[in-house]
């Protein structure tokens, strides 16, 4: 097997995204379609990476042990209780109908706003007087129609809050995972995991109690993330507020109090499907479909300052660059947002086919890797300069790159064929910057068309370049959900993976960094693309050594 | 008007260019308000074409007037509010002192003016809505048939309409603050700033010049003779008898007066508060101050000059901000912060800002010890003798704050008065809370004084202040500062100076005859009900005013703790180092005391946010802030340093508490 490199023209990139204006000459692209991967060992579970090479095995008690190796979970579906419907819909049923028509007004006026107030003097037209429930009626058509036409625009604002979530989560059919959400804690080896009944749980390998946290607001846990260089902070997205937790490590509690969370919510900022902390942890960044406007939290202060932008119809998905430089932020229009966090102005990114579904920083902040809905390719957009010079302003990319092209690919297994690409769920990086873990929707109708995760190498000094790794296999009829590297591994990466089973495995990846150091604040500037083309030949041996 | 002032370069170069750009835009922004309120002010919904033409039949001479005297308005406001801002909040931690604030002479001539202002509006305003608002007399007839000059009771209505907005927005500016000015968490660009703010704006007018109306009406209905029938006496005018008197209930229900009446309030409203905006978003911009100038006649203005001087606050505050900010995102000017004196090879600059950031934190960190050991103190039930045993030591605790802040303190308001003023106010000696020896505050109103002078005489918190646990306290500050002289840095100068000095006399028999006299003359007040409720402390205000100035602290946290990770890689003489083992324990101190703090009652209680108010309420939640701050800058620090900080000289104390940090378990 070998790989081959392919010489595209740039504008034959363009004809994908439109670019803002400047014009580049020839791009080497080097393509690394899913037909140079190993080939997929079907009814096998993947265990490790070792020696440039993906061990796998028939269960998953196999693995070669280690201690640093946390301890795979198991959530059965039935184990959880899960809430009856929520409440609006059953509200009616409960509602006492002989108060009067002013009290349930008031009350219309507190869960629905003024649409629900209209609506409630709307329905009880035999109590109110005929010319206020005529002429509520008639409001009440205009706002609809005035909604209509503005779900015209942005079709996604008609959508339930759920559906939403669903919509532009990371996570793989969100509403049905039993794992909704998981993150890691930046500096220790404990991690957050939001389950279906809209708990989440906490564990920490080196003690015994595994909080859970609940609350009142708590609802539709869309992500969480812990507060980077802080022990306690976790922040969690619900469907009509932020949470943010402080759960004190030493604590013995296994129920911290909802007094141990603060609410964190803004006159129409829900439902939030995406956060993100900064790198130094001094501030955390909120987005919802439904707003335009990016929050920026001040979370000990409880103060928000909204960086609004016409276009695109809210915000859906965060990415904050470790260096803490750059946030990408997706809308749910094809059209994305690279912010520099300096002064926090823009740049206008916009796509052709559809939204931007994904995007991951390389460590140093240099290189954004982000795939659009609709297509079966990775972009990468490249900034160079220092971001922390103070006059020369840094210099942003002049035009996105196909890094890899992620077409269907069909392999034959003893079970008959199966189709592995497509288009892209989401993506992620190690902390390393050496592995980048692809997970891809599949086709959930078709048998033969499964939701799978590709890894790829990956190599920024001296140049950019992506490999083949492998695909990584679950127990058979598992289906992975949702991915997370660890963010310190000390023996390379380790890939956190939630099936659908309920069931959280980890799979390391072991290997020497050839950086040698984790990220410095600044990176050394990549090379001119023209000297690609040597060092692509000196890492062609290394991946045919691989093989072989 | 700038006395002290005067003499600072930076306020004549840059406050004073600043504000003269935000009123410039204000003025600049009073046409298409103007003219939004014109239309507005004259719509009718039946003839909509009449509108338009009503509207540009107005550019008239007279309108151009008004015009002319709104733009002067504009220009007044931004004035007052050069004269009247603040980066420090002034809190009042019990109704009297709100009181005296609201009394103060000081601010008694801005509610003038801003009353005085505020008639100009209202007359501008009425002649532009014209019709039958537009003159003050009218001709009318009296009942024996001749002509004569009446009193329009609609213009008047509008005169003190604008008056009686003014004077409240004065008023509701004190009690909320609106004078401070505070920082934000993002730098955004100006016009971006403005625009966002924009829709606030307007709401907070809409919603103030509602209620502001509603009261106007009510004290109207009930007051409006007086000033009617005033100007009726000196302008020789009639009453109309045969014409409503406006103080009646049909004006309740004259819904077009009221509109008007509303629409006039929130335009006058909204000027002001654009310009206030623009004068918060002009002045806070961040300033870039050199951090090595290459001229000596410019080294006052460099960034570790800068931060040193104590006046003007907002100068401080600009040069921290920019310190912050230069820590975390331009590496060149880092390496200029690292660097060494040219001849010499001395890192001058490197120990002048630490040396500052560090004696910051050291001055916190002293006011919270006093506050903790006076509620402490006060907390338990005194025994007479030990209470009679301090006040000999009177006449050396006129100046309380001393042991304290022995430095020149940096801040030379809000720390005396938001020591004195919290450490005096527990529960247990109500009286003596409200009133600060400070000279620019609005407690020196002379009266009120010397009215209560005597009784904060015989108080018993100064002695209190000087409990053994203060002595037993400062070995240890000084001990850790020679710790720091060992390594070669300036030393924080508050934490050098000796302990309090003060030498303890027996008790004499006046002394403890006063102490009676006291207690009884206390208990005796305390059971009125009225002088309760004045003096009653509110619930953590006096937390608010302990940490009133720490958007300077937080700032100097994440300065230092950003420099001190940047020189991880980036300091190449090793200039930091000598430095570490002082930050690491000043840092350390402070955590202890802030977590020693929050368990005090009402300090971890949150504040109501109020969302529909101009009122920056940032300095209610500015504790919670710093307390974030100082876990983040230690965990920056310990995250960077790793195992590396074992090797740092410090007490086993601290490295207990280090340790806790390395190991994620704070």
């Amino acid at each position: 097997m070998f790989s081959c490199y392919l010489v595209l023209d740039s504008s034959s990139a363009k004809s994908d995204l439109a670019y803002e204006n400047r014009e580049r000459g020839f791009t080497m692209v080097k393509m690394c379609s899913l037909a140079l991967f190993p080939p997929l060992s079907y009814g096998q579970i993947t265990l490790c990476e070792s020696n440039n090479e993906l061990l796998s095995g028939t269960s998953s008690d196999e693995a070669l042990k280690q201690d640093f190796i946390p301890p795979s979970l198991h959530f059965p579906r039935e184990s959880l209780k899960l809430h009856s419907r929520p409440e609006s819909s059953s509200k009616a049923a409960f509602l006492d109908h002989s108060e009067t028509l002013w009290m349930r007004s008031a009350a219309a006026w507190r869960d629905g706003g003024l649409s629900g107030l209209l609506n409630e003097i709307t329905t009880s037209h035999s109590e109110a007087p005929k010319w206020l429930s005529v002429t509520s009626g008639c409001i009440l058509a205009v706002l609809r129609w005035v909604s209509s036409f503005h779900g015209s625009l942005f079709p996604h604002v008609t959508l339930s809050s759920e559906d939403m979530i669903t919509e532009f989560s990371q996570v793989l059919n969100w509403p049905d995972c039993v794992v909704r959400a998981f993150s890691w804690h930046p500096h220790t080896d404990k991690f957050a995991v939001a389950l279906l009944d809209d708990s989440i749980k906490i564990y920490n390998p080196k003690s015994a109690i595994t909080p859970t946290l609940k609350h009142r607001l708590q609802r539709n846990v869309a992500a969480v993330q812990w507060k980077p260089l802080c022990a306690s902070a976790l922040a969690v997205a619900c469907q009509n507020c932020l949470l943010v937790w402080h759960v004190d490590p030493c604590s013995l509690s296994t129920r911290p109090s909802s007094s141990c969370a603060q609410v964190l919510s803004h006159p129409g900022h829900s439902p939030v499907t995406s956060i993100a902390w900064s790198p130094s942890g001094s501030l955390l960044l909120s987005a919802s479909p439904m707003d335009m406007s990016m929050m920026v939290w001040d979370v000990a202060a409880e103060s928000c300052v909204p960086l609004h932008r016409v276009g695109g119809g809210g915000v859906t998905f965060l990415s904050w660059s470790p260096d803490g430089s750059h946030v990408l932020s997706s809308t749910p229009s094809p059209l994305f947002r690279v912010w520099e966090t300096r002064t926090w102005t823009c740049e206008r990114w916009p796509c052709i086919k559809g939204r931007c579904q994904s995007g991951c920083w390389s460590p140093d902040g240099s290189r954004l890797l982000f795939s659009v809905q609709g297509e079966t390719v990775i972009y990468a957009l490249t900034f160079t300069g220092t971001p922390g010079a103070p006059a020369s302003g840094f210099r942003g990319p002049e035009a996105a790159v196909v890094v890899a092209d992620l077409s269907e690919t069909t392999f034959n297994t003893p079970d008959g064929d199966v189709t592995v690409g497509g288009e892209v769920q989401s993506l992620a990086w190690d902390p390393r910057g050496e592995r980048l873990a692809v997970l891809f929707k599949g086709d959930p109708q078709a048998a033969n068309k499964p939701a799978i995760v590709a890894v790829f190498k990956t190599r920024a000094n001296p140049v950019f370049e992506l490999l083949p790794c492998g695909f990584v296999q679950g127990e058979p009829g598992a289906e992975p959900r949702l991915m997370q590297f660890h963010p310190n591994f000390r023996h390379g990466a380790l890939l956190t993976l939630c099936w659908s089973t309920g069931r959280i495995t980890h799979v390391p990846f072991y290997f020497l960094s050839t950086s040698g150091s984790f990220v410095g604040l600044g990176g050394s500037p990549s090379l001119p693309r023209l000297q690609e083309k040597p060092a692509d030949f000196s890492h062609q041996s290394l991946f045919t050594e691989l093989i072989s | 008007m700038f006395s002290t002032e005067t003499s600072c370069w930076f306020i004549r170069k840059v406050i004073c260019w600043r504000a003269a750009a935000s009123i410039a835009w204000s003025v600049l922004l009073l046409p298409p308000t103007t003219a939004v309120f014109v239309l507005l002010s004259k719509f009718s919904l039946l003839q909509p074409i009449q509108t338009i033409s009503e509207c540009l039949s107005l550019i008239s001479a007279s309108s151009i007037f008004s015009f002319i005297l709104l733009g002067g308005v504009i220009v007044m406001v931004g004035f007052l509010i050069l004269e009247y801002y603040t980066v420090i909040p002034t809190i009042a931690c019990s109704k009297i002192a709100l009181l005296s604030q609201l009394l103060h002479p000081r601010q008694f001539i801005n509610s003038i003016g801003h009353c005085l202002m505020g008639v100009i509006v209202g007359w501008c305003c009425a002649v532009t809505i014209g019709h039958r608002y537009k003159m003050l007399g009218r001709p009318c007839k009296i009942s024996d048939g001749y002509s004569q000059m009446c009193l329009n009771e609609h213009h008047l209505i509008f005169l003190l309409a604008g008056a009686f907005v003014g004077f409240s927005h004065s008023l509701l500016g004190v009690i909320h603050n609106i004078n401070y000015i505070s920082f934000q968490i993002v730098q955004q660009h100006k016009y971006l700033r403005f625009k966002g703010s924009l829709p606030l704006v307007l709401k907070c007018s809409a919603t103030q010049a509602f209620y502001s109306v509603r009261n106007y009406i009510v004290v109207y209905f009930f007051l409006g003779y007086i000033p009617k029938t005033w100007v009726c006496k000196t302008l020789n005018l009639q009453l109309e008898g045969s014409v409503h008197p406006l103080d009646s209930i049909a004006v309740l229900l004259d819904l077009s007066l009221l509109y008007h009446l509303w629409i006039s309030a929130t335009f006058l409203l909204f000027t002001w508060y654009i310009t206030l905006l623009l004068f918060r978003i002009f002045v806070t911009e961040v300033y870039t101050f050199p951090v090595q100038s290459t001229f000596t006649e410019d080294s006052h203005q460099s960034l570790p000059k800068v931060l040193t001087d104590k006046q003007p606050m907002i100068l401080k505050f600009l040069a921290l901000q920019d310190l912050a900010l230069l820590s975390q995102h331009s590496p060149s000017r880092r390496s200029e912060v690292f660097s060494l004196s040219q001849p010499g090879g001395h890192p001058h600059n490197w120990n002048a800002i630490s040396g500052e950031c560090l004696s910051l934190l050291a001055a916190l960190t002293q006011r919270l010890a006093a506050y903790h050991e006076t509620v402490a103190t006060n907390g338990r039930a005194k025994s007479l003798s030990s209470g009679s045993e301090r006040i000999t030591s009177e006449p050396s605790s006129t100046g309380t704050e001393d042991p304290m802040s022995p430095r020149p303190v940096f801040l030379m308001k809000t720390p005396n008065i938001a020591f004195a003023r919290s450490v005096g106010g527990s529960s247990q000696s109500p009286l003596t809370i409200p009133f600060t020896p400070d000279l620019d505050s609005p407690f020196a109103s002379p009266a009120l004084r010397r009215l209560i002078a005597p009784v904060e005489q015989c108080s018993p918190w100064h002695g209190t202040v000087q409990s053994p646990h203060i002595m037993r306290r400062a070995p240890k500050l000084w001990s850790t500062s020679t710790d720091l002289q060992v390594n070669g840095s300036p030393p924080p100068s508050p934490a050098t100076v000796p302990g309090p000095k003060q030498e303890i006399s027996k008790p004499s028999f006046l002394a403890q005859f006063l102490q009676n006299r006291k207690e009884q003359v206390k208990h005796f007040l305390a059971k009125r009900v009225l002088i309760m409720y004045l003096f009653n402390k509110l619930p953590e205000a006096s937390s608010q005013a302990l940490f009133a100035d720490s958007q300077a602290h937080i700032w100097a946290l994440e300065g230092l703790s950003y420099l001190v990770q940047a020189s991880f890689t980036e300091d190449q003489f090793g200039v930091v180092q000598t430095t570490l083992p002082s930050i690491l324990s000043s840092m350390l101190l402070l955590q202890e005391a802030v977590d020693r703090h929050f368990k005090l009652p009402h300090a971890s209680s949150k504040p109501v946010r109020s969302t529909s108010s101009m009122e920056d309420s940032t300095y209610k939640t500015l504790r919670f802030a710093l307390r974030a701050t100082l876990k983040t800058a230690i965990y920056r620090i310990t995250t960077t340093f790793g195992d590396h900080l074992n090797a740092v000289e410090m007490s086993a104390e601290h490295r207990k508490r280090l340790q806790q940090f390395l190991q994620y378990k704070e």
